[in-house]
């Protein structure tokens, strides 16, 4: 067997297109996961047990089954309820709805360390419900729950190559593809995985300079 | 559901188990070795233990399984594929157990290696006898968290053919066009597996718990019966 760099220069454009639809299906998909976290976060805190035991269940179960079986259940069953997404949707939606599972977790430990002087304060200044949230709790809980957030960026990354299954053109997607054509695997598989590789690491890079920047708490 | 389907689901299930098992225990495997060369003093297996983590907790299962099943033969290897698939979830796995061993290691008190060396052992059976298994009951709880990652992590290398659960499913759905009924019943599946292994892990962590003479958190049951008894 010998590496054919022909082979690669060739299909090189093509994975690269994938890499940037990965990088698109990451960043939609976890701006999805953080608002969604802190929804469930807050819901999972509520008073009334109708709803904060639901939410906890349903957190819970999304959280320990597989996001492929996820994925499948999005993109295949869905549309019989009437609800069609494109393949590309039904990634990013599986990818945001199973990683707010885990950033609600972070949020919720945010959110318990915000000092217990921070909350009777903001009843002593007899601040609203709302208020209290969005002008005391929040921008403590929020920076806090930063670094182990960016941790989620990189670990839901590293879950994008199994929208392969639902047929987004994802690098390995489009590795298969031209391995139909041209029966080399080897180099087509290897260079889909290299390139995810690589791309962890740069986003695992910026990771740490948000955390740098924005990681602590300014009171 | 006709007998074939049950079968196939069954054995399905056979099939992601031996992945979860197989998997967790090449990942344990990995992780002692990659996590007591991270904190080894020599510096050499300090660097093998630091590639080993970074490299495999950066590369998704997917992308492993994809390579030991499809590009791995081409250089003349060619593996069993559920073997693939227990390897490529066991080094996966095993970085992340790494650094729990590690941290483990490194929560045991300073004050233990002070006196194992005060009693005069040797750096093989301080390790042994005094470090090891404190750190091991500290390791239980972030392992109990990883095996359920492992268990979902096994339905990704459905997608290399390898005949588990959702490879399973997927034939059955193939077969019947029942998309609703067949992956919502994997997922009710995997979700009573998750729980199963979850109450395995709170069992091994309280025996753990007891066997260095330490008190467990009380279980759910006692909890509950504890607050009854406080409210009657």
């Amino acid at each position: 067997m010998s590496w054919d760099w022909a082979y690669i220069g060739d299909m090189m454009p093509l994975l690269l297109d994938g890499l940037r639809t990965a990088l698109i299906a990451t960043v939609i998909g976890f701006v999805l996961a953080m608002v969604l976290g802190l929804v469930f976060a807050l819901l999972r805190r509520s008073k009334t047990a109708w709803i904060s035991v639901p939410v906890g269940f349903v957190v819970e179960f999304i959280r320990s089954t597989p996001l492929l079986v996820q994925l499948f259940f999005l993109f295949y069953v869905l549309p019989q309820i009437g609800i069609e997404m494109s393949a590309l949707v039904a990634g990013i939606v599986g990818l945001g709805l199973h990683y707010a599972t885990y950033t609600s977790e972070v949020y919720r430990a945010g959110i318990d360390g915000v000092p217990p002087g921070q909350w009777e304060a903001a009843t002593a200044l007899n601040l609203s419900t709302r208020r209290t949230w969005t002008s005391v709790i929040l921008p403590q809980a929020i920076p806090r729950s930063i670094p182990a957030l960016g941790n989620y960026l990189i670990a839901l990354f590293k879950d994008v190559p199994q929208l392969v299954a639902i047929t987004v053109a994802e690098p390995f997607t489009v590795a298969r593809e031209v391995i139909a054509e041209s029966f080399k695997p080897f180099e087509a598989i290897t260079m889909a995985g290299l390139l995810y590789l690589i791309a962890a690491f740069v986003l695992s890079y910026f990771g740490r300079l948000v955390e740098r920047r924005y990681g602590t708490v300014r009171v | 559901m006709s007998g074939a389907q049950i079968g196939l689901l069954a054995f399905g299930a056979w099939q992601t188990l031996l992945l979860t098992l197989g998997g967790a225990a090449l990942g344990l495997l990995f992780g002692f070795l990659g996590g007591l060369a991270r904190v080894s003093d020599v510096k050499i297996l300090r660097a093998i233990g630091f590639v080993y983590v970074e490299f495999f907790r950066g590369a998704a299962v997917l992308v492993l399984a994809f390579w030991f099943v499809y590009a791995l033969p081409m250089l003349g290897w060619q593996l069993e594929p559920l073997f693939a698939g227990m390897l490529a979830l066991g080094l996966n796995i095993g970085a992340y157990a790494a650094e729990v061993v590690r941290g483990a290691i490194q929560s045991v008190p300073s004050s233990q290696y002070e006196a194992a060396l005060a009693l005069n052992f040797t750096t093989g059976q301080r390790m042994r006898r005094v470090v090891v298994p404190q750190a091991v009951v500290a390791m239980i709880p972030p392992f109990s968290n990883n095996i359920i990652e492992l268990l979902k992590a096994s339905a990704v290398v459905a997608v290399v053919s390898i005949s588990e659960l959702t490879f399973n499913g997927q034939l059955i759905w193939s077969g019947n066009g029942r998309a609703a009924s067949v992956f919502g019943g994997l997922l009710i599946m995997y979700g009573i597996m998750a729980v199963v292994f979850t109450i395995l892990m709170r069992l091994l962590e309280r025996r753990a718990a007891l066997s260095v003479g330490r008190q467990p958190d009380p279980g759910m049951w006692k909890r509950m019966r504890r607050r009854a008894e406080v409210s009657a």
